[in-house]
């Protein structure tokens, strides 16, 4: 239990600490205690690997107290270190605390500094809360919570009025999702009285529920997924998120919030292993938003919307793994792509702080001489992602395309695509950044430096993982290792059962690299020649490209338009008619009616005593009819 | 007709002189008249009281009303000289208007009686109505309200006084029309 | 002294009716007529016609204490004392209007 506090308690405490005391504190101090509160509980989390190592010992639980009790069901603040929620524990905290370590030298001249870093901490605390969790309450208390630091760091440049406006997109959009995830939770809770993962998925696995309800509460968790972890529809806020801070883009729209959607998923694996036609769902929909995220990232200018794309693009990829049932799998690409990633974001942000925040591709170029190791770890980052043999994103995507291969023919192909397309657009990225003339007319080129330090140490880091990080789970024609499938399979009963012939693996294997040899020599042959300048304008297919499928603009005039209307249209009524009618329009009603009444009070005796012998009729009258 | 007619004789004459008496008193254009025809409605008032056992009422009716106010009335229209006045009719919607409240009026209240229930005759003594025991009554019962009636009566004599009063400073009518 | 048994066909329902005529006749009398002296005797009117009301009553109920003629009593003083009263402010009325006509009283509006 001690160890849950550590690990949730020290970022929890940085966030207070930060946010309170951090203004009068020299910035070193912040920083580094920032860093070190995530730091810590990332060892802490690395020394519990052992505990959890034999089978017995599966998980540690810490039911700290009951939060509220629904139709005498208890819903308990608890929390569960076990395999999966250490693994994601692991990935949160190391890639957090490098991004930490990275952002004392980005932010530095940024006047919000401790802002930022009670921020970020705060983000961490909440997504450790919604990993640690041991019901869907716990994670439903840290999907929001990263939904709000999401919505805190997108619009950390407060003063940009634009850098709001994508703020709340991104926090009205993945509103969206959590209505399909509140209905979700709902209707388990209703269906089953509990919300702890353990209880349910043992009720799944024990009665027989109808497969339409267990179908509904998967699309609606998915529904979830789609806003946190940007699928279609809900996709746009990821792009537009882009206006935060280059290491908020690295932490949270690369490699950990945006997995929140995978980790719901591969958490309930039960769950959606008994719903067919909602893991066939989930399939295509991540296809789709692969192929279209990267049709738009082909034609993108800005380096970190390229990125975003990209991001968009794996994380379509991680929910075809999760569609066609390989869930281990999904996780292995999670991590790999945290490791690439983020890497790459930092790596971008490296460039935009050597070029003095120019982010246009347009404007760069020429930059390998004057950032050696920035180029390096950028290289080795678009090498992972682009499935360089034997680097870390090539083991993960080859499990991935072997398992849709198994589902399927069609999906394997459109996911071949899309893997292509990811090598063009990340090389047609770095060839443009990197290599070619130097482009830029208002900062001159010897101005151009290399990071400091705390920015590329990180940097080195994680290009080691992008590098070796494949090893922890080799396929079975390497060797027989598997470890991390093997790793979390107690956690993950349901194996995957793609059993494929080593020869065919083989071909799969061959089409993979033959796909990423494709991109590279295209892409090179196209972008690398010195005077190459990229195209200002797009015409045709390009440009719809470019100005990305005008989907937003559609999301303007079908949804956002016609609420407007409404909303319009009732503060008509409501405010016009109740409130104003109710409360200015009463006076002149009153007005007109005491002035005919003033008529009676005409000072006439005979009309006095008219009236009152009407009166009295009436009374008498009355009395005499109804009583 | 028959139920009326099955009356007694002497209510029904005495009803209808009433009646025709209380008809002229609105109706007549001499306010002279008016007060001549109510003092005959009196009369016939007092021969019921007579018919009704209240015989002391009947005398004191004839003196008190017939004889002091209605007096004072005709002196006060002698005062002021409106003998042969032509005062203008009201138009014919107030008419109609009068009418109908008082014709509402009398619905009402008959109505009102159908609904109630009919009261069985339970007779009296047969000198209920003379002074001694009437006097008896007030003298026992009525005392506080026969004080009280008293000083009512110096209160209205001071107030009809006071209210008669010339100003000292204003001029007088009757001067008036004379110079 | 009570008269032949004339009680035997006479109810207090026709008494109740001549009442009310009365009554009525004296209402419309006070809003039809203009003359203020003239009102003042139609409300006379309406009096006697309570007063005969109650003395009807109380021989009809047997009213062994004669509840209704004392009442009776109080209403003639009453009637007296608001006729003295009321003619004397029609008196002045006149001195300052010159005239009876009750519809020249409207200066109580505002």
């Amino acid at each position: 239990m001690s160890n849950i506090l550590i690990i949730l308690g020290l970022p929890l405490f940085g966030f207070i600490f930060n946010g309170i005391v951090g203004k009068f504190l020299p910035k070193s101090i912040v920083g580094s205690i920032a860093s070190l509160m995530v730091a810590i509980p990332f060892f802490t989390a690395f020394g519990l690997i052992g505990e959890l190592g034999g089978n017995d010992q599966l998980s540690i639980n810490w039911k700290a107290y009951t939060f509220l009790t629904l139709d005498n069901v208890p819903l308990m603040v608890s929390f569960t270190i076990d395999r999966l929620s250490i693994w994601m524990t692991l990935i949160i905290t190391g890639v957090g605390a490098l991004i930490h370590l990275y952002s004392t030298g980005y932010m530095k001249e940024d006047e919000g500094f401790y802002k930022i870093f009670a921020y970020l901490n705060f983000f961490v605390f909440n997504m450790l809360l919604l990993v640690l969790g041991s019901n869907f309450l716990m994670m439903f208390f840290g999907w929001e919570g990263v939904g709000l630091c999401s919505y805190l760091l997108i619009g950390f440049w407060y003063k940009n009025v634009d850098f709001g406006k994508a703020a709340r997109k991104a926090f009205v959009m993945n509103r969206i999702g959590d209505l399909g995830l509140l209905l979700g939770l709902y209707l388990i809770f209703s269906n089953f009285q509990t919300l702890e993962y353990a209880e349910f998925s043992q009720q799944i696995a024990a009665g027989n529920y109808s497969p339409n309800l267990l179908n509904a509460i998967s699309i609606l968790l998915f529904i979830g997924a789609m806003g946190k972890s940007a699928q279609i529809p809900l996709y746009t806020w990821l792009p537009d998120a882009m206006a935060g801070p280059t290491p908020v883009s690295a932490l949270i729209h690369a490699a950990t919030m945006v997995t929140a959607g995978i980790y719901l998923i591969v958490r309930n694996q039960i769950l959606f292993a008994l719903s067919p036609f909602a893991t066939e769902f989930i399939m295509w929909i991540g296809l789709a938003t692969s192929m279209l995220a990267a049709l738009i990232g082909l034609k993108q200018t800005d380096i970190k919307k390229v990125l975003a794309y990209s991001t968009v693009s794996q994380l379509g990829f991680m929910f075809v793994a999760l569609g066609v049932g390989a869930y281990s799998t999904a996780l292995f690409h999670l991590t790999t792509h945290a490791f690439f990633k983020a890497l790459l974001f930092l790596g971008a942000g490296s460039v935009i702080h050597g070029m003095h925040h120019e982010q246009d591709m347009r404007f760069m170029g020429g930059l390998k001489s004057k950032m050696p190791l920035t180029y390096w770890t950028f290289l080795i980052g678009t090498l992972a992602i682009s499935g360089f043999p034997f680097l870390s994103g090539f083991f993960s995507k080859d499990e991935i395309l072997a398992a849709t291969y198994t589902h399927g023919v069609i999906p394997y192909t459109l996911l071949l695509t899309s893997a292509l397309l990811t090598g063009v657009y990340m090389f047609r990225m770095f060839f443009e950044t990197f290599h070619g003339s130097y482009r830029n007319e208002k900062w001159d080129i010897n101005n151009v430096h290399e990071s400091p330090m705390v920015m590329t140490i990180p940097l080195i880091v994680l290009a080691f993982f992008s590098v070796f990080g494949g090893l922890i789970n080799l396929p079975k024609y390497l060797s027989d290792s598997g470890a991390l499938v093997n790793w979390l399979h107690p956690m993950l009963p349901i194996m995957e059962h793609h059993e494929i012939e080593h020869s065919e693996e083989l071909i799969l294997l061959g089409f993979a690299v033959l796909v990423f040899l494709i991109a590279f020599i295209y892409t090179r042959g196209v972008f690398l020649k010195k005077n190459t300048v990229p195209s200002d304008k797009e015409t045709g297919l390009f440009s719809i490209m470019r100005n990305k499928f005008y989907i937003d603009e559609a999301y303007q005039l079908i949804i956002i338009r016609p609420l407007e209307v409404i909303g319009d249209l009732l503060h008509l009524v409501g405010d016009g008619i109740f409130l104003k009618f109710f409360t200015f329009g009463i006076h002149p009603i009153l007005l007109y009616v005491s002035r005919l009444n003033k008529r009676i009070q005409n000072g006439n005796i005979e009309f006095y005593l008219l009236y009152m012998i009407i009166a009295v009729v009436i009374l008498l009258g009355v009395n005499l009819i109804f009583f | 007709m028959n139920s009326l007619l099955n009356l007694p004789l002497p209510f029904l004459i005495l009803s209808f002189i009433t009646i025709l008496c209380a008809l002229y008193v609105v109706t007549s254009k001499n306010p002279v008249h008016s007060v001549l025809a109510l003092i005959l409605a009196f009369f016939s008032i007092s021969a019921h009281y007579v018919l009704l056992n209240a015989q002391f009422l009947a005398i004191v009716n004839l003196m008190v009303y017939a004889g002091a106010i209605m007096v004072l009335f005709l002196f006060v229209l002698m005062l002021l000289n409106l003998n042969k006045e032509s005062e203008p009719i009201k138009s014919k919607l107030w008419g109609i208007a009068a009418t109908i409240s008082a014709g509402m009026l009398l619905l009402v209240i008959t109505a009102a009686f159908q609904k109630s229930g009919v009261a069985i005759y339970k007779g009296n003594a047969e000198d209920i109505g003379l002074v001694k025991n009437l006097g008896k009554v007030l003298m026992t019962e009525y005392l506080v309200p026969f004080e009280l009636s008293g000083i009512l009566f110096v209160s209205a004599m001071v107030g009809a006084v006071m209210l008669g009063k010339r100003e000292s400073n204003s001029e007088s009518l009757i001067d008036k029309s004379n110079s | 002294m009570q008269l032949l048994n004339i009680f035997n066909s006479l109810d207090i329902s026709h008494y109740i009716y001549l009442s009310t005529v009365l009554f009525s006749i004296g209402m419309f009398g006070v809003l039809f007529r203009r003359n203020a002296i003239v009102l003042l005797m139609c409300i006379e009117l309406m009096l006697n016609a309570v007063n005969l009301l109650m003395v009807a009553f109380s021989e009809y109920m047997g009213d062994a204490q004669a509840n209704g003629q004392m009442f009776v009593f109080f209403i003639m003083v009453v009637a007296a004392a608001e006729a003295a009263v009321g003619l004397a402010i029609i008196v002045m009325v006149y001195r300052n209007t010159r005239k009876t006509d009750v519809s020249f009283l409207d200066s109580l509006k505002d």
